[in-house]
């Protein structure tokens, strides 16, 4: 009961203590802050709407990508795979999880970010080229690139969470449907990932919170240009990224309150996020629920 | 024989051990520990030029964090620690939090390179003129053929690919320097932009990378890219570099010998009057500038104080100025060695 509490308070005490930060900010620019596409530290002019753009983007590309691959990968492994090859890649992917974010950037700039520069983008404009998401010019690093990583950095979360989840489907259910003439195909895309669904939409939710925050592997392949651009291709700016880039060397009050506004953000975003989240699986538990 | 040897061993393990724990722990309790804090930049030049200090100085160890110029002045005004290191020095306003007079002094002197990225290299290096570089970083000047980058460089292969221009993303001295020179050569620079450690990038072209890594890694992978970088990070890198134009109109890189020279035509540099960007000496390089440390002029422990202003003397002389050098920072001028050590006597101890 102490603890729970403690995390409430906990909770709580993040939220007043980045507004109470924020203050001057919040006073100064007013809600205008949020739609404002301005950051000039030397006039002391802030918005947060590139932040927030290239915050949500990269995020949204990460957790399309990584839900995708993420379920697709668990499901193989806990309905299809045989254990020999089951294990070792569950393993891999678990370990995935664990490796450190500033890996995952180093790899991203010096790997990721050529490949994708010198093949994968080229291509997207080539054949493409035609939609605005797809054009313009390519620097390797940018919105996508950032999407990317973020993805494969969430992939494992989502992965090993649905797998738990499928494992955990009651074997009654797979033994009815297959009695009632079900392919095992379809025992497993009508019976058991639908069983465990509202789990696995909690685990993109998880992961999604990830891709939200994540500061050093974003702001190393993102580009770190405060704009807002139609282009995939093109560089962004994490609300993250820009705090961990500019906190330490801001000096003036305004400055780090503006930081601080940017982080208020981050958290309202995240709230918002888990809360939508929680009501839809709320309402889907709901619905599932026999009369 | 095998459990004889493992016995012997630990038994020596045990004597060295507490040997050099008694060795470690006795001058440590003796020793009074200072602690700093602040600018990235000079923290490899403050680690190996305080752990010299200690070696001959017994009674004193000094701790630096380096936590960034802004962190560094917070924790000053804060008074947790003893001194405070900033890539530029404090200004008015911060020195009206800080309570007391402050005073300030250079401390470590760095160059910033100017680097680039062509598919075919350009013999004896690409020249570019001040007018250039902040026409590229204005995003005037777009693709590496223009006429005017043509005309600087007539033995060059340009070729018709668009200017990257790569900035640091996080707030630096580096930044703060060289937008210092863009707009000491760029009156629409000034308008538009301005000098800080971050600033608002005017081209569409651009790229932010993190930390000189960052920067020479974007611009590395980048053909047609451009950037800049601090000289140490550059000569131990390898990088290649642009030629400026000074305001004397001749062509120098970016060397240990150029920034000096840029630096020894102010002597009396000082925090309301620091900016030794594009200077008109013959061998001067445009691009450069100081790193300052700081302490309160009337402190309440004298005694520390002391010990701070000793250590800090050291610091900016010769010994510890030769240090620097190997280091790949550029050693203070003999004139501006001087000029910290009178401004390091004005402090009541």
């Amino acid at each position: 009961m102490a603890a729970t509490l403690l995390f409430v308070a906990i909770v709580v005490g993040l939220f007043l203590q980045l507004v109470h930060g924020s203050w001057e900010s919040l006073t100064t620019f007013g809600p205008g802050f949020i739609w404002s596409s301005a950051w000039n530290p030397v006039t002391n002019k802030f918005g947060a709407l590139p932040f927030i753009f290239g915050t949500v983007v990269s995020s949204a590309i990460a957790i399309v990508v990584a839900s995708v691959v993420g379920i697709a990968a668990a499901v193989f492994l806990a309905e299809f795979a045989p254990p020999f090859i089951a294990r070792p890649i569950s393993f891999l992917i678990e370990l995935l999880a664990a490796v450190p974010s500033v890996v995952f950037g180093l790899w991203g700039l010096f790997v990721l970010a050529p490949v994708l520069a010198r093949s994968v983008d080229p291509f997207l404009a080539h054949t493409l080229g035609f939609l605005p998401l797809f054009s313009g010019p390519i620097y390797g690093v940018g919105l996508l690139t950032a999407g990317l990583l973020l993805a494969l950095m969430i992939v494992p979360t989502v992965a090993a969470i649905t797998r738990d989840l499928i494992l955990a489907v009651p074997n009654e259910l797979r033994e009815a449907s297959i009695s009632l003439g079900a392919t095992r195909w379809e025992t497993t895309m009508r019976v058991v990932v639908p069983a465990a669904r509202a789990g696995i939409m909690g685990a993109c939710v998880l992961a999604l919170g990830r891709a939200l925050g994540e500061t050093i592997a974003a702001t190393m392949v993102i580009g770190n240009r405060p704009a807002i651009s139609a282009s995939l291709f093109a560089p962004s700016y994490t609300l993250s990224s820009v705090i961990a880039n500019e906190f330490t060397e801001a000096t003036s009050s305004l400055y780090i309150s503006a930081l601080l506004e940017l982080g208020l953000i981050l958290f309202v975003i995240s709230v918002i996020v888990n809360g939508s989240a929680r009501l839809l699986m709320f309402s889907m538990l709901r619905r599932e629920r026999p009369r | 024989m095998r459990t004889r040897m493992t016995r012997r061993a630990s038994a020596a393990l045990i004597a060295g051990f507490a040997a050099s724990l008694g060795l470690a722990t006795l001058p440590a309790l003796a020793a009074t520990q200072l602690t700093g804090a602040g600018s990235t930049f000079v923290y490899p030049f403050f680690s190996k030029a305080f752990y010299t200090y200690s070696q001959s100085h017994s009674d004193v160890t000094v701790n630096y964090q380096s936590i960034g110029s802004g962190g560094g002045i917070q924790q000053f005004i804060a008074k947790t620690v003893d001194f405070g290191a900033s890539d530029v020095p404090m200004n008015s306003d911060e020195l009206k939090r800080a309570g007391g007079v402050v005073v300030q002094v250079p401390v470590a002197l760095g160059g910033v390179a100017v680097t680039y990225n062509l598919p075919s290299s350009v013999p004896g290096g690409l020249r570019l003129t001040r007018e250039v570089v902040s026409e590229i970083y204005l995003g005037k000047i777009t693709q590496w053929n223009d006429p005017a980058l043509v005309k600087l460089n007539p033995h060059a292969s340009l070729p018709n690919i668009p200017i990257v221009s790569v900035h640091r993303s996080d707030g630096s001295g580096t930044t703060y320097i060289f937008s210092d020179f863009l707009s000491n050569v760029s009156k629409e620079w000034k308008d538009k932009v301005g000098t800080g450690k971050s600033v608002q990038w005017p081209g569409t072209n651009t790229v932010g990378g993190k930390g000189n890594e960052g920067v020479a890694g974007q611009v590395r992978q980048t053909s047609g890219a451009i950037g800049y970088v601090e000289l140490a990070y550059a000569i131990e890198n390898k990088m290649t570099t642009a030629q400026i134009q000074n305001k004397a109109g001749k062509w120098v890189s970016c060397t240990e010998s150029t920034v000096r020279a840029a630096a020894a035509t102010k002597p009396n540099v000082s925090a309301t009057d620091f900016s030794i960007v594009d200077r008109s000496a013959e061998n001067a390089y445009p691009i450069s500038g100081y790193s300052w440390v700081f302490v309160f002029e009337n402190p309440t422990d004298k005694g520390r104080a002391k010990l701070v202003r000793d250590v800090l003397s050291w610091t900016t002389g010769a010994d510890a100025q030769k240090i620097a050098g190997t280091l790949n920072y550029v050693p203070l001028p003999e004139s501006v060695q001087e000029t910290a050590k009178k401004a390091l006597a004005e402090v009541k101890v």
